[in-house]
């Protein structure tokens, strides 16, 4: 729901980062987004269009990729995707667990022309 | 020429690091700042009103209260006791930490112990946005159905505290508290928490105790 916001701040790092590198044009932004972290992409492309227009990122192509989210089992080591409502270790049923992926939410890379 | 650039930047990071300077504010004046989170009508004003009330005296607080397009919650805090600051989010679905920033700045912390910010009644969006303060305190309630840890791990995933309010209505609704705190145990073990109503006082007390320890400590430092 605050994909404004969170489009703004990709934009703003996108730029710092293109500027540091005296880029003429970002052509491509790559995005990690954790099963777990609540960003619909669809808003965040809305939201691009927008607020690229006018800058060095105008008409970029963002690129999504969704991360499922990863459980490792802290008491006997199985790595497991959870169910919707069941969270605890399938192999021994504990609950001492890690999350190991699924809570991404940055800008992984950029592609610029020089 | 194209060229490919490794950023590897948290999406968040500028909110983060003004969070840090709200942080480093309160902490020059020696003021606890906690965070309360909740669904709406879980019971964040009623929390707030209880602890203000009881707290007076003893504890001197400030109030940020984040709200869609009122200011009712603000005015029952001031009705309970404490300084108030609105912050209307204008629609907004959290407070992020400039938000906090300039509400920080209308309260006179030197003479504050506690800040409490109340958050926009919301169980997803607010989780994302850090505002700098120590603690972060999630109101759970009955009605609201057992598996909202599973629906909602995030916000569960990154709070210091679980109240669980409205216990008075567990004989009323269908509510596996075994299978709520399993939810709670793996998402964020070893969270704090306490069970209460609001409504009848029970277990008000181990949340007041707490709370008052935490100021004191923090005071402390």
């Amino acid at each position: 729901m605050h994909e404004l916001a969170v489009t703004e701040s990709i934009l703003e790092i996108a730029v710092r980062h293109a500027k540091d590198h005296n880029a003429r044009r970002i052509t491509d932004l790559y995005l990690v987004l954790g099963q777990w972290s609540s960003i619909l992409d669809d808003s965040v492309q809305f939201y691009w269009d927008l607020i690229s227009e006018g800058t060095t990122a105008k008409g970029a192509t963002l690129h999504f990729r969704r991360v499922p989210v990863s459980l490792a089992c802290e008491d006997c080591g199985t790595e497991y995707e959870p169910g919707s409502e069941e969270f605890t270790c399938p192999n021994c049923g504990g609950s001492h667990v890690r999350v190991v992926t699924g809570e991404e939410f940055q800008l992984e890379a950029i592609d610029i022309e020089e | 020429m194209s060229k490919h650039i490794p950023v590897v930047e948290k999406i968040l990071s500028a909110n983060d690091r003004l969070a840090l300077e709200n942080q480093a504010r309160l902490d020059s004046v020696n003021v606890l700042a906690i965070n309360v989170m909740a669904s709406p009508g879980a019971g964040k004003t009623s929390l707030i009103e209880r602890t203000i009330k009881a707290l007076e005296g003893r504890v001197r607080i400030g109030m940020i209260n984040g709200d869609i397009a009122t200011s009712f919650d603000a005015s029952r805090a001031r009705a309970a006791g404490a300084v108030a600051v609105q912050i209307n989010t204008g629609g907004d679905c959290h407070l992020d930490a400039v938000m906090v920033q300039s509400a920080l700045a209308q309260l006179d912390l030197e003479a504050l112990d506690l800040v409490i910010i109340e958050n926009v009644g919301n169980l997803v969006c607010p989780a994302d946005f850090k505002l700098g303060t120590h603690k972060s305190v999630l109101v759970a309630s009955i009605p609201e159905g057992d598996d909202k840890p599973y629906k909602y791990p995030g916000m569960y995933r990154g709070v210091d505290v679980v109240v669980i309010n409205k216990i008075d209505l567990l004989p009323y609704v269908p509510f596996r508290m075994d299978f709520f705190k399993k939810g709670i145990e793996v998402l964020n073990p070893g969270v704090r928490q306490f069970e209460l109503s609001c409504q009848t006082g029970t277990g008000l007390p181990d949340w007041l105790d707490w709370l008052e320890r935490q100021v004191k400590d923090h005071r402390a430092t």
